[in-house]
């Protein structure tokens, strides 16, 4: 594998406009060298930016890297481009099966398998999906490390793993399963959760030095929540539906998923605030779900 | 220029954006007007305090998040929006718009007001 690196690498080097990045960043992806798959994806998506196979590169690099909203965002755009991509449905099949969307999952395995009938492990993935039992060899692997494809052909993604709702009831599922965020970027240090009086229901936040500073910050929540919907009262604006606040040192987004919660996401000043409210949206929609099954 | 009639101008500017309905200059420390520039209906001293109270709250909250001193910040609501941006001086410039006001516009003016009203 290695020397196949090397002679992409020089192939790449000798003509960078070449799609030989495919099979590159594909390689490196296989071999763990994330980084340096990461640059090689970029640099195609830079020269090759309407094609589907490049954003689907892209995504599972980002999704091995456990950068699930970018690698949502990579496949999103590879399905927009090319709406049969059976990568990139897969891939976003994959998480939705991460964030517990079971019927989400489902729907994207099914468009992935009329396109692609005879592909087992999109068989395999949708009875996980409908509840049928794993097969023989066990729960398919997540998608850090997948199914290894064969290029040129459209690298495969991984088959998502056994679907929350497939599985045990609440008290015996895996903890990252019971947690409010599982799979979604940032769940132990940039997003939290708190109830109308300040108590945490999930997440976790950190500062910029690594310190845990939830239960601080959870204290000061209610308050905001009680002033944002008095403030929008009083002044007839209606119900509030989020407050971004740009900071000296980074991004927050509070949004209230339920009349009594309030979520709040901690970002560092580099991601824009318009994809902060995407991000908030996202955590809202895991949260209503935990609600819903824990009530 | 007077003072006043800077904090007009810089005001005025702000409510030159689509969809602004009024603009204010808050004192940030106890929630009242130093300056408006308001359309009828809108009740200065009501958006006055709650603009400073809300600032102050979010602020305690941001502080200990380690997400720093707020720049700007923007309350949606399904019929309005409040954005304010705090001056150096401590004060907080607010913009009061409509829901679908161009909000990265009113950032830019709000910004633009806060640095020439220090």
């Amino acid at each position: 594998m290695a020397d196949d690196i090397k002679a992409l690498s020089a192939q790449l080097a000798q003509d960078p406009d070449s799609l030989v990045f495919l099979r590159l960043g594909e390689l490196l992806r296989r071999k763990g060298q994330l980084d340096a798959a990461h640059r090689v994806a970029l640099t195609g998506l830079e020269r090759h930016p309407h094609l589907a196979d490049a954003h689907d590169l892209y995504a599972r690099i980002l999704a091995d890297k456990r950068d699930y909203e970018r690698a949502f965002d990579a496949w999103d755009t590879a399905l927009r481009i090319a709406p049969d991509h059976v990568g990139a449905l897969k891939g976003l099949a994959f998480l939705y099966f991460k964030v517990g969307d079971v019927e989400q999952a489902a729907a994207h395995l099914e468009a992935a398998q009329r396109l692609a009938p005879d592909d087992a492990g999109i068989a395999q993935a949708l009875a996980l999906a409908r509840g049928a039992p794993p097969p023989a060899a066990g729960r398919p692997e997540p998608l850090a490390t997948p199914v290894p494809p064969a290029p040129p052909a459209p690298p495969a993604p991984p088959a998502p793993p056994a679907p929350p709702a497939a599985g045990p009831p609440p008290a015996a599922r895996p903890l990252e399963e019971a947690q409010v965020f599982a799979g979604l970027e940032g769940a132990d240090e940039g997003l939290l959760l708190v109830d109308g009086r300040g108590r945490v229901l999930g997440g976790a936040l950190r500062d910029a030095a690594a310190r845990p500073v939830t239960d601080a910050v959870a204290a000061y929540l209610a308050g905001v929540s009680h002033e944002a919907t008095r403030t929008a009262k009083l002044l007839a604006l209606g119900t509030w539906t989020g407050l971004a606040a740009e900071g000296a040192r980074g991004h927050v987004y509070l949004a209230p998923p339920t009349d009594d919660t309030l979520l709040l996401v901690v970002r560092d000043r580099a991601v824009p605030m318009g994809r902060l409210a995407i991000v908030a949206q996202r955590a809202a929609a895991a949260a209503r779900r935990w609600l819903e099954r824990e009530r | 220029m007077t003072a006043t009639a800077e904090m007009r101008r810089a005001l005025e500017l702000v409510t030159r954006v689509r969809g602004v309905r009024g603009a204010m200059l808050v004192s940030g420390d106890d929630g009242l007007v130093v300056a408006e520039h308001l359309m009828e209906g809108l009740k200065g001293p009501a958006v006055a305090a709650l603009a400073a109270s809300l600032a102050g709250r979010l602020g305690r909250a941001m502080e200990a998040a380690g997400a720093g001193p707020s720049v700007f910040w923007h309350l949606q609501a399904s019929d309005g929006a409040l954005l304010v941006v705090p001056t150096a001086s401590g004060m907080l410039v607010v913009a009061v718009a409509e829901a679908d006001v161009n909000v990265g516009l009113v950032r830019l003016e709000l910004l633009r007001a806060a640095e020439a009203l220090g």
